[in-house]
């Protein structure tokens, strides 16, 4: 019976080898390779695979306010303004808006003013912006209408709502025309207190009418928006709509490019709003409605996002013109195309570095950062710049490199009576102190060489920011051989001494002066940066003590003044030195007026030239300007101007059209990829490794062979030698 | 029994109460509604307005345990911890602070924690067993040394490692399954292959020298002995005899575990890109979403509660002896 069972077992055995090695070998002649996370029929598909680490949490255009909601909503909703994708510096060109809005001035008895008026006589400006006819929403089912023209699905039963799913699940979707109203309409959202919108509080400083609006709209339902009227924001016909704004403010173009001025549909509410959608997540924070060049088709932020080509997107066509070395390069190519180039956006969600680098090398992400744990592995330093590594370069990934919008830096408390104030002492203790942080060996160190130093409060790109001598620092850095030099330590330690506090030491304790840096670093990973910046204060010799907390606390701590020394950064909104310069200035304090002035900075000199600044035009004039203001902060040192950071970018063979552009989020419409040249080069980059399985297989055998063989000759020795065996006396 | 249950049930529910009490208190002695509205705010132009209308907005504005203001039950009813945590016995786990449904989110990625909880501990109850018992067959022999020698050191690495050099290896070397990803239906088993590989292999250590403790312990008794002296095989006394009789603790181990599957495995789920609850409550934590959090600790209470409940009934059916009274 036994040899029968195992005869039946071998046969099993054998057969179901024979059965996987078939296996193996038919889907080995398959068509993907087998660590293919995507369907076969997308391979030859115009699709752009990209990744994200961190889900976003608003897709309603009033609420967005992260880089990462913005990937998806820029490339959905549509303001009527952008930044050109090739022209630098930054300029706007009209998107939706058939041209730049034309802007006119009045005084306050409502008398038209000249262009060339003065900011103190103007009370108001009016933005008239007119909308290009025939742009049409993505088909959706808030649109929807029966024959009768009433809305399909506005007034769904419960019994409708409980068998919904995801948007999807609507059998029937419509569209229709983009209208001036539907502007309008969005900025009552953003002045609406139950949309919490983060600009409400800026824009009630600057539209007219916002602050009225949200008091009255405060208790009334979404509904009643459309109706009631706000004075600063009105629909003069169906492609014309007027934003008016308290006196002067250029800046305010810029945000007529931020999704924040996209329209949105009142259908759009209306829909979303039903009683039971908000408990299935059908809700316009997440499936968003605009006219823009992709919808979200999939939208699970727990695993991965799909954008699709939106049949009904109007006509635009790929720049014509760029910037000097574009033609060269290869980017004005498609110049005229009608865009989007790519059908298709699968964003998948990948919180951890190392498979998200994993899979891009294997050519199934089109375009990745670099992490510090991969930054080796694919970049290297020679004399000539930076470089990729051989590796990477035979795979055909090209790196773009490019210099942030952005700044950080170590700040003064200028209210703390030690570091701050306006004294000829703090000053000399600031400026000294900006010497000794190192900032070009805190970039190469813990930043993998990604940042330049900061010369002042604007980073490249912006208009201020001058490059070469004209450009340096001259309170931390001397011009020698043509670069900046940091100054020596000796002339930082002189300045400590004339700061009254020779050898870093307080003349009152006779010890070394201690300082106070407020953190939010407060994780092991964090000791060897902390470590380094003691390091830096020691050079001086006094003592930095760091006070690490949670952000909570800090910003506790820094609403109410009792930091000393922080690090603090910020991004750009838009390209002008005005969003930069307005962190330092003295009606923005944080303590006293809960603005973005952390230090609490405050210079009547530096205000006073702000106040000119901030309304001026590009030029010249406003340069000489900005030239004073950046000496009277180099000077005052309020800020230990850091390093602007810079992005290393990689992006394989088969993207085109690709130039970095960091103040336009919507780039993915220029983007062209070859899915022919990707398919293939995947297939040749991830063909399945086989031998190390079948010499695992063997050494499993060999292991077990001679156990298994002991084990049968025991069980199966014949009776009268196993009793033998055990008749033995034992000796 | 079934008094039996019902009494369980009932003991449940003070436990579950002192459990949201006790969640609410701590999370609100970190964090308070400011924090929480700074959190969702994020980081730029967030101005006390906007903390107030944020907290307005989203209840978070009243009183937290008692109300002074409010009139006979508003002074209970109008608080943050009946608004907020009274509900979660009707299983209304309500919006998140970033406005999506709990429960929803909840349903949504609780089958992905399941499809790749469930077959790592199939698969793991399997091969843990299967070599547990070869072990003991060869018992006395240098596979079962070579074997406790390995269960030791694949018990001293750490898992982190195990996923890291699988999908290295699996992966990126021999590029036999995707390094990470996700889908729907039939479409995950490719993507599951990894994950419960690696699952399996890091608990194989030490669940083989659980499994192979408690076989030692049945295979020197007596009625093995007297299996053996009827004339028995080894393998056929081992599988007939002694693993029934070891699957009481083992089936009362896995049982209580049961229930716990849905609530994901955070680091496996990270690197595999698999949508599970395992992230879920680090998320809630992490963006101070008290709404979530209070969900989770909630949820993971109740199937605990439950996870001992079916133990004490699975008992009954794998011991003759005990009754539950």
């Amino acid at each position: 019976m036994s040899s029968l069972l195992s005869l039946k077992f071998r046969r099993a055995g054998i057969l179901s080898c024979v059965l996987f090695f078939v296996a193996v070998l038919l889907v080995a002649c398959g068509g993907s390779p087998w660590n293919d996370p995507y369907p076969e029929q997308d391979d030859k598909q115009a699709v752009l695979y990209m990744s994200f680490a961190e889900r976003p949490k608003h897709l309603d255009p009033a609420v967005a306010y992260s880089e990462n909601e913005y990937a998806f909503i820029a490339q959905i909703y549509e303001p009527p303004l952008q930044y050109h994708y090739l022209k630098r510096p930054y300029e706007l060109t009209p998107l939706t808006a058939a041209r730049l809005p034309e802007i006119i001035y009045y005084d306050k008895e409502g008398q038209k003013l000249g262009q060339d008026a003065e900011a103190k006589d103007i009370a108001y400006s009016d933005y008239l912006l007119e909308i290009k006819p025939g742009i049409r929403f993505q088909p959706h089912p808030a649109f929807a209408q029966d024959k009768a023209g009433v809305y399909r699905y506005h007034r769904l039963d419960k019994a409708v709502v409980d068998a919904l799913a995801t948007v999807g699940d609507f059998a029937e979707t419509a569209t229709r025309e983009l209208t001036a109203e539907d502007y309008v309409y969005q900025i009552k959202r953003l002045a609406y207190p139950k949309t919490q919108s983060p600009i409400a509080e800026i824009m009630k400083g600057y539209i007219v009418g916002f602050d009225d609006f949200a008091k009255q709209s405060a208790d009334k339902p979404k509904d009643a928006l459309r109706a009631l009227p706000m004075a600063g924001a009105l629909a003069l016909d169906r492609y014309h709509y007027r934003i008016r704004i308290k006196g002067k403010y250029p800046q305010f173009s810029y945000w007529l490019a931020m999704p924040f001025f996209a329209p949105m549909p009142w259908e759009a509410d209306a829909f979303y709003d039903q009683p039971g959608f908000g408990d299935k997540n059908i809700t316009l924070d997440w499936y968003p409605v605009g006219t823009g060049p992709y919808y979200l088709a999939e939208n699970n932020p727990n695993r991965r996002m799909m954008m699709f080509k939106n049949p009904n997107f109007h006509p635009e066509a790929y720049p014509s013109e760029g910037e000097a070395g574009d033609a060269e390069k290869g980017l004005l190519k498609d110049a005229g195309k009608a865009l989007p180039f790519i059908d298709k956006v699968v964003v998948t969600l990948e919180k951890e570095t190392i498979p998200n680098w994993s899979k891009f090398l294997q050519g199934y992400y089109d375009s990745s950062g670099i992490a510090s744990d991969s930054f080796d592995q694919a970049v290297q330093f020679t004399g000539g710049g930076v470089m990729l590594t051989d590796s990477l370069r035979e795979k055909g990934i090209r790196l773009h490199t490019s210099v942030e919008t952005s700044i950080f830096y170590m700040g003064f408390n200028m209210l703390d009576v030690t570091v701050g104030g306006d004294s000829e002492k703090a000053r000399k203790l600031r400026q000294a102190i900006a010497i000794a942080i190192d900032y070009e060996e805190f970039i190469a160190i813990f930043r993998n060489e990604r940042g330049v130093p900061a010369q002042g409060a604007i980073p490249p790109g912006i208009f201020g920011n001058e490059e070469g001598e004209a450009g340096i620092n001259p309170y931390v850095y001397d011009w020698v051989g043509g670069k900046p030099q940091r100054k020596s330590i000796d002339a930082a330690r002189k300045l400590v001494a004339e700061a009254g506090y020779p050898n870093g030491v307080d003349p009152k304790t006779g010890e070394p002066l201690i300082l106070y840096f407020d953190t939010t670093a407060t994780s092991v990973d964090d000791k060897p940066l902390m470590n380094w910046y003691r390091k830096q204060f020691q050079k001086l010799g006094l003592q930095l003590v760091i006070r690490a907390t949670d952000y909570n606390r800090f910003q506790q701590k820094m609403s109410a003044g009792n930091a000393q020394i922080y690090v603090w950064g910020w991004n750009a909104d838009y390209p002008d030195p005005e969003n930069f310069f307005s962190l330092l200035y003295g009606p923005n304090g944080k303590v006293k007026y809960s603005g973005e002035n952390a230090g609490n900075y405050q210079n009547a000199e530096f205000d006073r030239l702000f106040e000119q600044m901030r309304n001026m035009e590009n030029g010249e004039p406003r340069l000489q300007i900005i030239r004073q203001m950046q000496e009277v902060v180099r000077r005052d040192a309020p800020w230990v101007f850091g390093f602007h950071p810079k992005t290393f970018s990689l992006y394989h063979g088969w993207a085109s059209n690709l130039k970095p552009n960091l103040m336009a989020n919507n780039r993915l419409k220029y983007i062209r990829i070859d899915p022919i040249k990707r398919a293939e080069l995947r297939r040749q980059w991830n063909r399945p490794v086989l031998w190390p399985l079948a010499v695992a297989g063997a050494l499993c055998v060999l292991l077990f062979a001679p156990a298994v063989s002991a084990y049968r000759r025991r069980t199966h020795r014949p009776l009268p030698e196993a009793l033998a065996i055990k008749t033995e006396a034992p000796r | 029994m079934i008094y039996y249950i019902i009494r369980r049930l009932l003991y449940a529910f003070p436990i579950l109460l002192g459990i949201n009490i006790l969640t609410f208190v701590l999370f609100f002695v970190v964090n308070s509604p400011d924090d929480m509205a700074r959190m969702q705010l994020g980081q730029k132009h967030v101005t006390p307005q906007a903390i107030a209308n944020w907290k307005h907005q989203h209840g978070y504005d009243l009183p937290t345990l008692w109300n002074e203001e409010a009139e006979g039950g508003g002074k209970v009813t109008e608080t943050i911890f009946y608004q907020k945590s009274v509900g979660l016995f009707l299983f209304r786990f309500g919006v998140s602070d970033s406005g999506r449904n709990i429960g929803a989110d909840i349903q949504q990625r609780m089958w992905p924690s399941l499809a790749l909880a469930l077959p790592s501990l199939i698969v793991g109850l399997l091969m843990n067993i299967g070599f547990a018992l070869l072990m003991v067959l060869f018992r006395g022999s240098y596979l079962e040394f070579g074997g406790l020698v390995l269960c030791v050191v694949l018990m001293s690495v750490s898992s982190l490692f195990y996923i890291i050099g699988g999908q290295f290896m699996i992966g990126k070397l021999l590029r036999l399954v995707p390094i990470s990803g996700y889908d729907e239906g039939l479409g995950a088993f490719k993507f599951l292959i990894l994950p419960v590989l690696i699952g399996v292999f890091s608990g194989i250590g030490s669940g083989v020298r659980w499994y192979r403790t408690l076989f030692l312990e049945e295979v020197g008794k007596d009625y093995v002995r007297t299996a053996r002296a009827k004339g028995l095989s080894e393998t056929r006394t081992l599988f007939k005899h002694v693993l029934p009789n070891a699957m009481i603790p083992i089936l009362t181990g896995v049982v209580v575990v049961l229930p716990l599957l849905f609530m994901g495995s955070l680091i496996m789920e990270s690197f595999f890109s698999i949508p599970g609850l395992g992230s879920y409550t680090i998320d809630a934590i992490n963006s101070q979403d008290f709404a979530m959090v209070r969900a989770m600790v909630f949820l993971g209470s109740i199937l605990y509660v439950l996870g001992l409940l079916l133990t004490d009934i699975s008992y009954t059916l794998v011991d003759p002896r005990v009754r539950l009274s």
